[in-house]
């Protein structure tokens, strides 16, 4: 019905065969045997296997070597002509040489490039770190081959005190996040140790020594470890969005509460029909980037709907929350968080790291602190008995069989201080839940 | 894994046998090794014979059983002796150290069975008089009446179901018999066997308190003879007691109040003169079980009947590797295919030599003795136990905190370790595939790694 309705409502695309070829890449993925298959929207003429073709903004040409129409799979055809969308596959070896919001044109008849689109910005940062930095070449070779899917990722190196050299990858959400890191365990076998996800904070200095050293005035912090003391700071500033949730009536009051409690400033409010209401609401983008979406679609039974786009940063009352494991502090899990939440987010990650870190044969104390002072706690007691110690008769091999899960599980567990921890403790331990 | 067992077949492994290993580059080298016990090993086995019937299923069991619906015991008799004389001659061991009836309720069975199973053992290996044969037995009146005629069979140590001396638990658990029948029988069977009789008790049970638990453990030690076993009761899916719990008519008592449980009853049975040799059993006057101790320290055992489960090597099929083996489970299947070809064996595992130092290692150290360093040798000489254990940083830690102890009697668990085994031995394990790996990197030198899967 609704593709029916698309078909018979919306107007075809204006663009005509006669006009010299012009299509827009809007999608690339990289095939093993056939090199990048690009997606193109044809804004004019037509285009046909073995035609020569240039990609705007490297200049590059190629010849085409298979297109078609995707159905919603890979159909193959002669040609593609304005107005159609389908793939094309023209002898490229690497994504970059089929940029999205890149510009085709026939060898011979240049065209004005069509105005691409602005990249994905990224929004939750985290850190990546191989379990062993013995791993670190075969995790550099599992992101670069995920990246090449996914370009909509962005890498930057980095390293930690305690967990060596890394990455800080940029995803357009959390669940992006979830996505990728499955993907790198799953597909490429790899063990990663992901730290808080962030959002990119700014401070303005206030030390001159700071200051040329980095530059300039205001700096980006993208990991929480590289926070900068108040003492050297005249101001943090947070980034915000504009957020545009749309949701029937019944549901306003909660979801107002809701927004309150994000630090959310409400702009506007108008109802759009009989029953549903706009509302434009400023939000720090920290606020929005772990759960907010899935709070707001059970609030309103599924409703409700939101969209934001970035606005300017402001300015905030932002402080780093450490955390402790038997006195041992944690770097992965260092949180900026503001001021009013900082009581109830350290409570919730020490009530959350209880339940992801197994017990021990000693007790195992999760402390919250900012600075020396210690904000919140929680114990893991002590097993007293960890035998079995019931009639099995005579077959150990279900037995030896979790023991030997156990001891491989072992391996990928983590040291802190005494303490063993599941590698993804934490990603499951930073997830805020209201 | 599948890297060691390529390994251990191509090089035929196990030490101790006289064999010929093979270099990666083709040449034979010959290869004997005197000193050790391994020849031995393999000579001998343990027998555990499994009679899979019971009147009513107990409300927490998850063990082979079945309510007969005809009377299948002569069949059921006739094919056990068939198995244990297939499996003997598989096995080729030369002497049977100790047999032992299991079930289900082998005390059901006629002690013609025992008997004929008993003739069929010493016709096939040697099995001395004084070797230790012991009986399961449910203390019902029934049951009772029956232990004079098993001892004449030849049954020569009593192991006894009591579990609860509280009426009312036997009942949760689904017992066919009062606290009183019970300890008749164990008066019955220590007239008996006076110093072979073991009592069987649970703890962990729906609504007991530390306070009934000890109160009950002190009735029991005025009555019992001198070997007692403690089991915690575990829930497991697919029992009455696990859909009770689940639906919330019945409730456990909490991880914490088991674990004093244990701890207060191990400290009684210790006041009583009781030395705990393994995690959960306990003698007095040294009336150990030879039957599990065997298990424990690695031996080789035979199961026959329904669900039985074995490990050793059937050198009879030219077999050089331990393999864990069980019987089909169905009563009506096993008897149909040992009848067909002389055993029903469903299923059969080759153990590696890592797979197999595991199970050492994992039985053992359910010991309080531990493993020491002679008992390790015989299934590991090249690779001592200090070589593997000694300089973990692991370990040192456990030894440190006084969980472990590491010294020239070996590796064994502290009082305290004990409790907490099942926290180390994770990383005892992967301590032993850690050196095995290294130790198998030396040997190989150059070739392993390019043919190694992993």
């Amino acid at each position: 019905m609704v593709l029916q309705a698309i078909v018979d409502r919306i107007p075809p695309p204006v663009a005509s065969i006669d006009d010299p070829f012009k299509a827009l890449v809007f999608d690339s993925n990289f095939d093993h045997y056939r090199g990048v298959v690009a997606n193109i929207a044809v804004f004019g003429g037509q285009v046909k296997k073995g035609n020569k073709i240039v990609l705007a903004h490297l200049g590059k040409t190629f010849e085409v070597n298979e297109l078609g129409l995707l159905r919603p799979h890979e159909h193959p055809t002669q040609k593609l002509c304005a107005g159609q969308v389908g793939y094309i596959v023209a002898g490229m070896k690497d994504v970059k040489e089929a940029q999205i919001g890149d510009t085709l044109y026939l060898q011979d008849q240049p065209v004005e490039t069509l105005p691409g689109f602005k990249p994905a910005k990224a929004m939750v940062f985290a850190g990546m770190y191989p379990m062993d930095q013995t791993e670190y070449p075969a995790l550099r070779n599992a992101i670069e081959r995920l990246t090449l899917n996914d370009s909509s990722v962005t890498v930057q190196r980095d390293s930690s005190v305690a967990l060596g050299a890394g990455w800080r990858l940029g995803f357009l959400g959390l669940l992006h996040m979830e996505v990728f890191n499955q993907r790198l365990e799953q597909e490429h076998n790899a063990s990663v140790i992901v730290t808080a996800p962030t959002v990119p904070y700014k401070a303005v200095l206030s030390s001159p020594k700071l200051i040329k050293e980095h530059g300039s005035e205001v700096i980006t912090i993208v990991n929480p470890a590289q926070f900068p003391e108040k003492s050297v700071v005249s101001e943090y500033l947070e980034p915000m969005v504009l957020g545009t949730i749309i949701t029937p009536d019944t549901y306003t009051g909660k979801i107002m509460t809701l927004s309150l409690k994000r630090r959310g400033i409400q702009k506007n409010m108008v109802y759009i029909d009989e029953q549903r209401v706009m509302m434009k609401y400023l939000f720090p983008l920290n606020e929005i980037v772990v759960d907010f979406y899935d709070n707001l679609k059970s609030l309103s039974s599924g409703y409700a709907s939101f969209d934001y786009e970035n606005a300017d940063y402001q300015a905030a009352d932002l402080i780093k929350m450490n955390f402790l494991i038997n006195g041992e502090p944690v770097e992965e899990l260092i949180t900026i968080v503001h001021r009013d939440h900082a009581y109830n987010t350290g409570k919730a990650m020490c009530e959350r790291l209880k339940e992801s870190i197994p017990r021990q044969m000693f007790e195992v104390a999760v402390q919250a602190a900012i600075g020396s002072k210690i904000i919140a706690r929680e114990t893991i007691k002590a097993y007293k008995k960890n035998v079995l110690a019931k009639c099995y008769g005579g077959d150990i091999t279900r037995k030896m069989k979790l023991l030997r899960r156990q001891a491989e599980g072992k391996k990928k567990l983590r040291r802190i201080g005494c303490v063993e921890v599941p590698k993804d403790a934490f990603i499951n331990v930073l997830k805020r839940k209201d | 894994m599948i890297g060691h067992t390529l390994h251990a077949g191509r090089r035929a492994l196990y030490p101790g046998l006289r064999y010929f290993s093979e270099t990666p580059c083709g040449e034979i080298i010959e290869d004997v090794l005197e000193r050790t016990d391994y020849p031995r090993v393999t000579k001998q086995a343990s027998l555990y014979v499994h009679w899979p019937y019971c009147l009513r299923r107990c409300s927490y069991c998850n063990f082979n059983k079945y309510i007969p619906k005809d009377n299948n015991d002569h069949v059921m008799t006739e094919c056990l002796q068939r198995e244990t004389e297939t499996l003997l001659q598989l096995s080729q061991v030369s002497c049977i150290t100790s047999v032992f009836f299991g079930g289900g309720t082998p005390s059901l069975a006629h002690p013609s069975t025992i008997a004929a199973v008993l003739e069929t053992v010493s016709r096939r290996a040697y099995l001395s008089d004084k070797a230790e044969v012991t009986l399961e037995v449910n203390p019902t009146p029934a049951g009772k009446t029956k232990l004079e005629d098993f001892c004449r069979a030849g049954v020569n140590r009593f192991s006894i179901g009591v579990q609860s001396l509280k009426d009312e638990d036997l009942k949760i658990l689904g017992r066919d018999h009062s606290p009183h029948q019970a300890l008749q029988t164990v008066d019955e069977a220590r007239r008996l066997c006076p110093g072979r009789v073991s009592v069987d008790v649970m703890f962990g049970r729906p609504n007991q308190s530390v306070e009934s638990w000890e109160n009950e453990l002190s009735e029991l030690l005025t009555v019992c003879d001198d070997h007692v076993s403690l089991y915690q009761l575990t829930l497991e899916r697919g029992t009455q007691l696990f859909k009770q719990v689940r639906g919330g008519e019945v409730t456990m008592p909490a991880e914490d109040v088991t674990a004093e449980m244990y701890q207060c009853a191990r400290r009684t049975l210790q006041q009583h003169g009781f030395l705990q040799y393994e995690v959960s059993n306990f003698a007095r006057q040294n009336a150990v079980s030879h039957h599990n101790r065997s298990y424990w320290k690695g031996g080789q055992y035979i199961g026959v009947g329904p669900g039985a489960h074995g490990r050793f090597v059937p050198l009879g099929e030219g077999g050089v590797l331990r393999e864990a083996r069980t019987q089909t489970l169905e009563p009506d299947v096993w008897i149909r295919e040992v009848q067909q070809r002389g055993h029903a064996t469903r299923r059969r595992i080759q153990l590696s030599h890592l797979e197999l130092l595991e199970e050492v290692l994992v039985m053992g150290m359910r010991m309080t003795q531990g493993i020491n360093p002679k008992h390790w040798e015989s299934f590991s000489p090249h690779l001592g136990l200090h070589e593997v254990f000694g300089t973990s940083s692991d370990v040192q830690e456990l030894i440190r905190s006084g969980q472990l102890i590491l010294d020239d009697r070996g590796l064994r668990c502290s009082w305290d370790g004990l409790a907490l085994l099942d926290s180390m031995l994770p990383a005892l394990l992967v301590e032993l595939q850690r050196q095995m790996s290294q130790r198998d990197d030396r040997a190989d030198g150059r070739t392993k790694r390019s043919s190694d899967p992993q």
